[in-house]
């Protein structure tokens, strides 16, 4: 079947080569990333190549980033009511979603990263929907950042939107040891996706982040109505980004958000895409993020781990509920896959 | 009684998709009793959802039933 030198159906093209021998020796023996136009040719594979691409992918990510799994758990301290228009979010003030606005008090945010450490966790981010942070809640942050470092053995992350310089640096001071802000998805398809602030702006703070010292998350979500190539345009540009995380979402379409209607994203397609996100990004953390549930189910997310992902959140999200902890951790003991130590992250 | 997923009366209507999002990846979004949206926090490892007229569940006691 593969003999054809240009037959697309195939997945091989011609001159260059075929694309998965290509990235054995670009992105596997050197650890250079694919290019857009390669991860795309990733992105357009049939269907029967998915299993290479996979193992491939996984061979990656055990040569440049070995086999521990970062893991980590998130939690929501200000849910809901957000001004923003993110038109995935179920958070969002201006759509006629069920979710309300609710606060998070300090001693249940202690006892969420007691209980994230205790399944050997070494990331626990804090996360707030707002557009950026205001005073109350930077106060926030700082008392439970501080409360957190006094009684917890673990990292914390925070997600708290776009930022001042100022408030960097107020965070870099508490000990925040990486910043989550996702550019979401492709730079030409962000306007489709929110209208209210820009993928610069988003940027901007990226950069200010990394400045300051302090680890970049950025990621995204799959299946919001972007064209293959505007998801190699994404992992391109997040591999530009060079970021220490990022984090692979599928949609989960939410009840109310303009999203609602879109499907839930097909396993296999997810599966290819985070492979040839791995292609793109060798040396990334590369970590299982919320939708996999839907997409992937049980059997996915073990295909995943062995495609590519070297990272996961376990327990439940922001909104959602993910599968139960030991199961997460049952599936990395049989993959032989073990947790990343804290000592290890410092 | 209500769909704690849609809000809408479950005699009526089809909510199989509901108890598939409520089984997999949702915690209730309305009151069962009287279908006011309820105020839900989930944490790492369950979730509270109170309704301002019937008070608070929680993911534990759902558990258990
Ligand atoms: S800024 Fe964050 S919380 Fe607000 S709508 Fe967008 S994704 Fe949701
Ligand atoms: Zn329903
Ligand atoms: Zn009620």
């Amino acid at each position: 079947m593969t003999t054809a030198s240009t037959d697309t159906a195939t997945g091989t093209t011609g001159e260059r080569g075929d694309i998965l021998a290509v990235a054995r020796e670009q992105v596997l023996e050197r650890g250079e990333g694919l290019s857009e136009a390669q991860v795309l040719e990733v992105l357009q594979l049939p269907a029967e190549r998915l299993t290479e691409a996979l193992a491939l992918a996984h061979e990656v990510r055990m040569r440049w980033c070995g086999p521990d799994v970062e893991v980590e758990g998130i939690v929501s301290l200000k849910t809901g009511g957000c001004p923003e228009d993110c038109h995935f979010c179920s958070q969002s003030g201006l759509f006629d979603s069920p979710v309300r606005a609710a606060w998070l008090d300090k001693d249940r945010l202690v006892e969420a990263a007691k209980q994230t450490a205790k399944t050997g966790a070494t990331e626990f981010c804090i996360v707030a929907a707002v557009r950026g942070p205001d005073e109350k809640l930077m106060e926030q942050i700082r008392v439970g950042v501080a409360a957190i470092r006094a009684e917890v053995d673990i990292n914390v992350a925070c997600s708290l939107g776009m930022l001042t310089q100022d408030q960097v640096d107020r965070l870099a001071a508490m000990g925040v040891h990486r910043y989550n802000h996702n550019l979401e998805t492709a730079r030409s398809h962000f306007p489709e996706v929110v209208t209210t602030h820009t993928w610069e702006e988003r940027w901007e703070t990226l950069q200010m982040v990394r400045a300051a010292g302090m680890e970049v998350c950025c990621g995204g979500i799959v299946g919001m109505g972007e064209s293959l190539a505007q998801r190699a345009e994404f992992a391109v540009q997040l591999a530009e980004l060079e970021p220490d995380e990022v984090p692979m979402n599928f949609l989960i379409p939410n009840p109310g958000t303009p999203f609602a209607h879109l499907d839930v994203p097909q396993g296999p397609d997810a599966l290819l895409t985070i492979a040839a996100f791995r292609l793109a990004m060798p040396k990334t953390v590369l970590r299982f993020a919320g939708g996999r549930e839907l997409t992937l189910g049980d059997l996915g997310a073990e295909q995943g781990m062995l495609g590519g992902i070297n990272a996961i959140i376990v327990g439940n999200y922001l909104t959602n509920l993910g599968r139960p902890v030991e199961q997460d951790l049952e599936m990395l003991e049989t993959l032989k896959m073990p947790i990343k130590a804290l000592n290890d992250t410092l | 009684m209500f769909c704690s997923f849609c809000g809408g009366e479950t005699a009526s209507g089809d909510h199989e998709r509901c108890r598939a999002r409520l089984s997999l990846i949702d915690p209730p979004r309305y009151c069962a009793e009287c279908a006011r949206k309820m105020v839900v926090q989930v944490d790492p490892m369950g979730w509270t959802a109170r309704c301002s007229r019937h008070g608070e569940r929680t993911s534990a006691e759902a558990a258990q039933r």
